[in-house]
């Protein structure tokens, strides 16, 4: 990843926290606005999951990874913190490629 | 900053567990960062400045999987926007000079506000907000940087299944909103979109397309909306 690319994402992070602060961003505090600014974390995050497990460049597949993320979500649902969430899924998809 | 007598409040010891706990998700942050080819300088860049979890983890996991500059940045901005929202509400109890009001921007995260909006007295929520933005700064890059540093030791991150940690973690990360209705529509609608869009887009794209999934979300449910999260304790961990 370029340091170009990097230091744009922490500017555009600054900018909307100081927007906020400095009372830029006032106008854009209506309803619609703020239930957009909560629900884009969910949308875009569940795009992530989906891209990253079920697919391999253009090609949608079922592998490993799959397993891995399934036990992991499982163990989000039973309320397990991140870092067993993340252990799970990963000796899950470690042991599956082991035995095959 | 805490005024004097302050340590006997129960927000700080609320503020040093919440940053702890962020300390611990950080370490995987770095982890995942060094395995997907950015140095150790360039993670722990993304950590003090950029310092909004769901936005740092979207920005590596876009370019892990192939996506260019362009679609990470886009991701990880529009993660990003709920903080300036989070910033409105904070600059009610915030006051000082800009360079103060400049720093609180700057820690202005889910678990700081969440902190600070725990409280009822204004000045307790300035507190609150200030030991639990300092204690999670502080922790987010310690972790970070354990991480990143244990990182650079692990050999193939395929053969240890840290592919799957990445979607796990992001899983993790939405634990909180899925608690909603409309958390819950926007989490599906982005999961659905994206899967669509692969085999038609470019890496990248078809996580930005899935932006649509919160305007699904928005209108089939109206949902009540929280200047932050209700509780700390009810969230994933992580400044998100």
């Amino acid at each position: 990843m370029s340091w170009g690319a990097i230091l744009m994402i922490a500017a555009g992070a600054y900018f909307f926290k100081a927007a906020g602060t400095f009372g830029l961003g006032r106008y854009l505090q209506n309803p619609t606005m703020l239930a957009i600014g909560t629900l884009l974390p969910p949308a875009l995050l569940a795009a992530l999951v989906a891209v990253q497990t079920f697919s391999t460049g253009n090609a949608l597949v079922i592998d490993a990874r799959a397993a891995g993320v399934i036990a992991g979500g499982i163990a989000v649902w039973l309320r397990a913190p991140f870092w067993v969430v993340v252990l799970i899924a990963a000796a899950v998809t470690a042991t599956i490629r082991q035995l095959t | 900053m805490a005024v004097p007598g302050s340590k006997s409040k129960p927000y700080v010891k609320d503020g040093i567990i919440v940053g702890v706990a962020t300390g611990i998700f950080a370490i995987g942050f770095g982890v995942l960062a060094v395995s997907s080819d950015l140095s150790v300088a360039q993670t722990m860049v993304m950590s003090l400045l950029v310092f909004t979890g769901a936005s740092q983890f979207a920005a590596v996991g876009v370019i892990a999987s192939g996506g260019s500059p362009a679609t990470a940045i886009g991701s990880a901005l529009l993660l990003g926007a709920r903080n300036g929202f989070y910033a409105i509400t904070m600059s009610r109890y915030i006051s000082g000079s800009v360079w103060k009001r400049g720093l609180a921007a700057q820690l202005t995260i889910d678990e700081s506000t969440a902190l600070g909006t725990s409280q009822d007295d204004p000045e307790d929520i300035a507190n609150a907000f200030w030991v639990g933005g300092v204690s999670v700064f502080v922790c987010w890059n310690v972790g970070t940087l354990i991480g990143a540093l244990g990182g650079q030791a692990i050999g193939d991150p395929n053969a240890l299944g840290l592919d799957a940690a990445f979607p796990a973690g992001f899983i993790s990360l939405t634990a909180g909103a899925l608690r909603t209705r409309a958390g819950r529509i926007a989490a599906a609608s982005g999961f659905t979109i994206a899967l669509v869009a692969v085999p038609f887009t470019r890496a990248g794209v078809p996580i930005l397309l899935a932006a649509g999934g919160a305007v699904v979300a928005l209108a089939l449910v109206r949902p009540t909306v929280a200047v932050g999260p209700a509780h700390p304790q009810d969230d994933g961990p992580g400044p998100s």
